[in-house]
């Protein structure tokens, strides 16, 4: 073999532990998956193989589907948009600090030590009708009745900031980090304001990052269903909670499969439109 | 059984003159070449059958079952109960249909319903009930409904019994209008968005069926069902999805009545909550048992089967998590504080209870289960 041509193989040797680990873990289970959609579910709940397109029908011409679908889309969004403008100041606020930054991260990724049930549960420790908030406006006499803060929309998705926030934070901060900061001391002294140099200057540089941000948040966000279990209430739930039901409830596997390939599609195609103006490389630099 | 007890009783059968020496030193030489030869594979194979695994609901089930079955088990057999949990019955069925043959062995399943469901889908095992002793003293109401299903064997032993009644706090809902409303207090106005209600299909269509009049094991309206549960769907606070949660919102106050089960409101009682607990005409009775899994080291799965209906065991454990024991009164003393609890029959005949008729539920189950799944969701 020549020396070109060992060279060449080098790389795919390299990669080939990860590649042979992706394709049984990830490309052999979704196509397992795929397969599985065109199957049935009998009646007594075992699967009849096959090439039905019985559960691809169902989905994608009942309405049922495609409203939980949008209302799922609908509270995603909202959560990122929620957690950018929660989120842009305070990584802009920790990428700028100049003591404490080691400090300031490490309580930022403090909550990811405690499992997200327990964080997703602690809402009602706080909101409920005797958690900490009603306890204390009781106690102030700002109320004579406890409020019904928990199991509604409002709190799906503050249960999903709560989820979410330090990822968008963290995608910031990496893009603001990597600002050079006398291009802004630079914008200031050619006559801007401090806030027309973050505006012209920072936010337009730091925007791959909370579009990186944004993007993982939405997927995230789009793809739970245990903050709806646990939060929400009886129509406050998202499409993954119907792959659930469908799996685990009515121990539908075949239809589970298909709603699952939907969701994974629509996510799917909100990342190709983000590769293709922003590229994956900045969600990399995030998750690094 | 381990080697040395297979040992011990050679030794004795040698020693009570049941073998003769030549057949003994026979034996025991075969057992040791037998072992000397197996295979490192082998021996794992052995080694796996030191443990059992067993899955529950959790909470204080799982409580009562591990500090008076299982560990008490382990201790006198050495053979380690694993136990896990899960939140409804079909959960448990999905994680079985996904896990290879073996790997989970005994389940608490509640129902007829779902034993069915298991036999329809081969995961049934035939118990030998020589060794399970402990099994004359069962209620035969509770084995014979099994037996039908899986004709006459059994995959499993019956273990307790219980009710989904309606628990209600009574700083706001009086026993008299508890009397007065039945189970149409779950959609009572007044009690709106405190009115909770279990995520189960089954429940639902049960208890609206009571709703609209009509028998549960048999509505013929099913559109007046599938109205009440709309109706109670935009009363309720929230669904709830396992006994932990069901405590909890009826312990917080974040709801005044729900459906119920009975054994979770006595321990709701017992830790001083002023909530009552009804079972309406008609009420949904159900019964628990122990079901063995195809493919369970059988041996000692039904040691522990005998061993959990052991008067001690059994007793020990409903008084823990508060349903009564599957033993008939009328031939075991159960002690005082089961006959205090909800849903107990003295007479052990259960004719007080209803019971879900498996052949309708199971038959109905996959359009059921769908269209509960599309009103819960606000369709």
């Amino acid at each position: 073999m020549t020396l070109e041509k060992r060279e060449a193989r080098r790389p795919w040797l390299l990669l080939s532990p990860a590649l042979t680990t992706i394709f049984f873990l990830l490309v052999v289970p979704v196509i397992f998956v795929v397969v599985y959609s065109f199957w049935l579910r009998t009646a007594s709940g075992a699967d009849q193989p096959g090439f039905y397109l019985t559960n691809w029908a169902e989905v994608l011409t009942d309405s049922f589907y495609r409203d939980i679908l949008f209302h799922t889309l609908k509270i995603a969004t909202i959560t990122t948009v929620l957690c950018a403008i929660l989120g842009y100041p305070a990584a802009y606020f920790i990428a700028r600090s100049r003591r404490n930054k080691a400090m300031l991260l490490m309580c930022l990724m403090l909550p990811f030590w405690i499992s997200y049930i327990i964080r997703t549960m602690s809402w009602i420790n706080i909101l409920g009708v005797s958690g900490a908030l009603n306890s204390l406006l009781l106690a102030s006499g700002i109320i004579s009745e406890p409020l019904q803060l928990l199991y509604n929309e409002t709190t799906v998705i503050l249960g999903l900031i709560h989820f979410l926030l330090p990822f968008m934070i963290l995608n910031i901060y990496v893009s603001v980090e990597g600002i050079d900061e006398t291009l802004e001391d630079a914008a200031c002294s050619l006559g801007s304001t401090r806030w027309q140099s973050f505006l012209e200057v920072t936010l337009p540089l730091s925007l791959p990052g909370l579009a990186a941000g944004g993007l993982l948040c939405f997927v995230l966000g789009a793809g739970t269903y245990i903050t709806p279990l646990i939060l929400g209430g009886p129509t406050d739930a998202m499409f993954a909670n119907l792959v659930f039901e469908a799996i685990i409830t009515q121990l539908d596997w075949p239809l589970g499969s298909a709603l699952s390939l939907v969701l994974v599609a629509v996510l799917g195609a909100l990342i190709l439109i983000y590769n293709r103006f922003f590229g994956m490389s900045q969600l990399m630099k995030g998750l690094s | 059984m381990d080697n040395s007890k297979r040992y011990d009783r050679l030794l004795d059968r040698y020693k009570n003159g049941d073998l003769d020496r030549r057949s003994f030193l026979g034996l025991i030489g075969a057992a040791g070449l037998a072992y000397g030869v197996s295979t490192p594979f082998a021996k794992n194979a052995l080694s796996a059958v030191k443990e059992v695994r067993f899955d529950g609901w959790g909470g204080v089930v799982s409580e009562a079952l591990r500090k008076h079955a299982f560990d008490p088990f382990t201790k006198e057999t050495g053979v380690k109960v694993v136990d896990g949990t899960f939140g409804s019955g079909d959960e448990y069925i999905s994680r079985v249909k996904a896990s290879q043959t073996g790997e989970y062995n005994i389940a608490h399943l509640s129902g007829v319903f779902d034993y069915a469901r298991y036999h329809e889908l081969g995961l049934t095992s035939t118990l030998n009930e020589k060794n399970i002793p402990n099994l004359k003293n069962v209620i035969p109401k509770l084995v014979d409904v099994f037996r039908e299903v899986t004709d006459g064997t059994l995959s499993c032993v019956p273990f307790d019994y219980g009710t989904t009644g309606i628990a209600y706090n009574r700083k706001h809902i009086s026993d008299d209008e508890m009397k007065e409303k039945g189970a149409k207090i779950l959609l009572d106005e007044r009690l709106k968005g405190k009115i909770g209600g279990w995520s189960d299909w089954r429940t639902r269509i049960w208890y609206a069926s009571l709703q609209t009049g009509q028998d549960p094991n048999n509505a013929t309206d099913m559109d007046a069902v599938w109205e009440a549960i709309r109706t109670h769907r935009d009363l309720l606070l929230k669904y709830w999805g396992s006994g932990a949660e069901l405590m909890s919102l009826l312990a917080e106050e974040e709801i005044y009545v729900t459906e119920a089960w009975s054994g979770r409101v006595f321990a709701l009682q017992e830790q001083g909550h002023d909530i009552g607990y009804m079972d309406p005409p008609n009420g949904f009775g159900w019964q628990e048992c122990l079901f063995v899994l195809k493919g369970s080291p059988m041996e000692e799965s039904e040691q522990l089967l005998n061993f959990m209906l052991s008067k001690e065991a059994s007793v020990a454990v409903a008084e823990g998590q508060n349903y009564p024991p599957a033993l008939d009164p009328a031939k075991v003393d159960l002690g005082k504080k089961i006959p205090t609890l909800p849903a107990f029959d003295p007479t052990g005949t259960l004719s007080g209870l209803t019971f879900a008729n498996s052949d309708y539920w199971n038959g109905n189950q996959q359009a059921w289960s769908k269209q509960f799944g599309r009103i819960q969701k606000g369709y």
